[in-house]
């Protein structure tokens, strides 16, 4: 395991470093759907929830993964449709008539 | 074994694209390709997911697929912009229960074999993931009005929050040890939905942005736990960017207050301290609609400071009125924005924006301050505390340091209120004692409806 730890390390420290430097960079203009979007990003979760509901390796597991996917799922659909919900509205000045 | 690569290869494209997602969302007008390319990422790594081999049956993922997007979809669609917050408190508690259950069904398969260090990064994604989901829920209830949305504060409530979090490792620790120990896992589970719990009840409204920011690194933090626990690099990516996020917003929500997050967490603002005897009766003045209409057609430009009140009276469409007259007038309108104007980061952009006033005209606090001085007309609307000079020069003022919005500087100051009373911090606002202020006294849905009205009604007479 102590390979893949390490490895799982590097990973996570540089997505953190990726994640401050892209994120810095937004338009405080975006925060809120900014906030929305790594949230519908964040529901990756769902990845690990469907693996375990459909392993079925006991009840127990199968119950919460699909409480899980639930959950997950509706961060997906409803996180990226806000997102892009928001952002229509964000419209530049139009030619004055 | 051929699967094994494309599940692989599904993942690392998938974390390559919410990265540009995150990337493209940095500027208005590439932000909805990010969307579509987030979209794109997620739809991969579900098909990488649907794809494992250890998939025995499809039953229950559809049925979780339907549920969940009955759930998400309508929330998404029909929820108005000012409810944005409540929603987004909602999709955190979402995000945290998804991992904390997923760590809960790890924990009972897996608990004879765990490594120390599985144990332990089940344990944090556990831990963040129960109180997130509390905490997240009762962020919501007050927003929503379900709970009292005003601090509740009682002696000890810090020791007895500290002490419940650290019961809560404590037995993480224990566990970590002897994973074999199952009675103590409930035992953990429920001290950190508690914690969740009574983390939140000292909050009040005008510290949910920091909170909600905060608890959105949580879960992109238990997210990333999973990633660890499960061996999964693309949700330890994921995890990660959702994690940086959240930390970046609540800093700069932390900054934009000039506290720290010891101080919102454990601060209990709203009970504080009237600076006692230092309230001398002063006078104000007050004007009607007429004059300070006629004063803003005269203008060459007018700074526009909406706040949270603004949204309250649901006043956005008709500012939007008023910044139609005005313009129509040649005269240059800008908004000036606090960042924590509203209840979530950059609440209030989406509230203009959704009133179609254009993005352009939005403009934060350091990029609009040095206008104010040669501003003719600053119009505070619904904002209080992010206005008031005493956080400037005085150093008794429980606000002293925030920064604020030199609406002041202006050559006239015109503030729509409904009464004298003070803002949220407690404290009497000195801008609206000055020579050069104006109140208007009223609900700032009616009076922006009487000041388009003078304006248009005046046009129709010349």
């Amino acid at each position: 395991m102590p390979s893949n730890l390490e490895s799982a390390l590097f990973v996570f420290l540089l997505a953190t470093f990726v994640g401050f430097e892209v994120i810095r960079r937004v338009s405080p203009l975006l925060h809120t759907p900014l906030m929305s979007l790594t949230n519908a990003i964040s529901a990756i979760s769902l990845v690990g929830s469907i693996v375990i509901t459909g392993a079925e390796k006991s009840q127990l597991s199968v119950i919460l993964g699909t409480i899980a996917v639930v959950c997950s799922m509706a961060n997906v659909v409803g996180g990226f449709v806000i997102t892009d919900r928001m952002l229509k509205m964000f419209k530049k000045r139009e030619p004055r008539q | 074994m051929i699967t094994t690569y494309v599940i692989q290869f599904t993942y690392v494209a998938a974390a390559a694209l919410f990265i540009l997602s995150l990337k493209w969302l940095g500027h208005p007008t590439t932000a909805r390709r990010g969307v579509r390319v987030g979209e794109l990422g997620m739809a991969l790594a579900i098909v990488g997911a649907l794809l494992h081999t250890e998939i025995v049956s499809y039953q229950w993922i559809l049925v979780g697929f339907v549920l969940g997007s009955a759930i998400g979809l309508p929330l998404a669609v029909f929820m108005p912009m000012t409810h944005v917050p409540q929603r987004t408190a909602l999709s955190h508690a979402f995000g945290a229960l998804a991992a904390a259950l997923v760590g809960t069904s790890e924990y009972y398969l897996r608990s004879g074999e765990l490594s120390t260090f599985t144990m332990a990064v089940l344990s944090v994604e556990v831990i963040l993931g129960f109180l997130t989901f509390t905490g997240s829920l009762m962020a919501f209830g007050k927003l929503q009005d379900l709970v009292p949305s005003r601090p509740i504060v009682y002696p000890g409530q810090n020791a007895v929050n500290l002490s419940l979090l650290a019961a809560a490792v404590g037995c993480a620790v224990y566990l970590v040890r002897n994973p074999g120990s199952s009675a103590l896992f409930p035992v953990v589970a429920g001290l950190s939905l508690l914690f969740g719990v009574l983390l939140l009840v000292p909050i009040g409204g005008a510290d949910m942005p920091t909170v909600i920011a905060l608890l959105n690194s949580y879960a992109g933090l238990s997210a990333a736990a999973m990633g660890f626990l499960l061996d999964n690099n693309l949700l330890i990516v994921a995890g990660a960017l959702d994690g940086s996020s959240g930390f970046i917003l609540s800093v700069i929500m932390c900054r934009a207050m000039n506290r720290s997050f010891t101080n919102v967490l454990f601060g209990g603002f709203g009970q504080v301290r009237v600076a006692a005897g230092r309230v001398e009766q002063r006078s104000a003045r007050s004007a009607t609609a007429e004059d300070a209409a006629a004063i803003l057609e005269a203008a060459s430009s007018v700074i526009i400071i909406p706040g949270y009140g603004m949204a309250v009276a649901q006043a956005q469409h008709k500012v939007r009125e008023l910044y139609d007259a005005l313009t129509r007038r040649g005269v240059d309108v800008k908004f000036a924005i606090h960042p924590v104007a509203g209840r979530m980061p950059g609440h209030m952009n989406v509230l203009l924006a959704e009133a179609d006033i254009p993005y352009d005209r939005l403009l934060e606090m350091e990029e609009i301050n040095p206008e104010f001085p040669r501003a003719d007309v600053s119009l505070v609307i619904g904002a209080n505390d992010v206005t008031n000079p005493a956080a400037r020069h005085d150093k008794a003022s429980p606000i002293y340091g925030m920064p604020i919005l030199d609406v002041d500087k202006a050559r006239t100051v015109m503030v729509i209120k409904r009464s004298m009373s003070p803002g949220f911090a407690g404290i009497d606002n000195e801008l609206y004692y000055m020579e050069k202020t104006m109140m208007l006294f009223g609900d700032a849905k009616h009076f922006v409806g009487e000041l388009v009205k003078e304006m248009t009604g005046a046009r129709l007479g010349a």
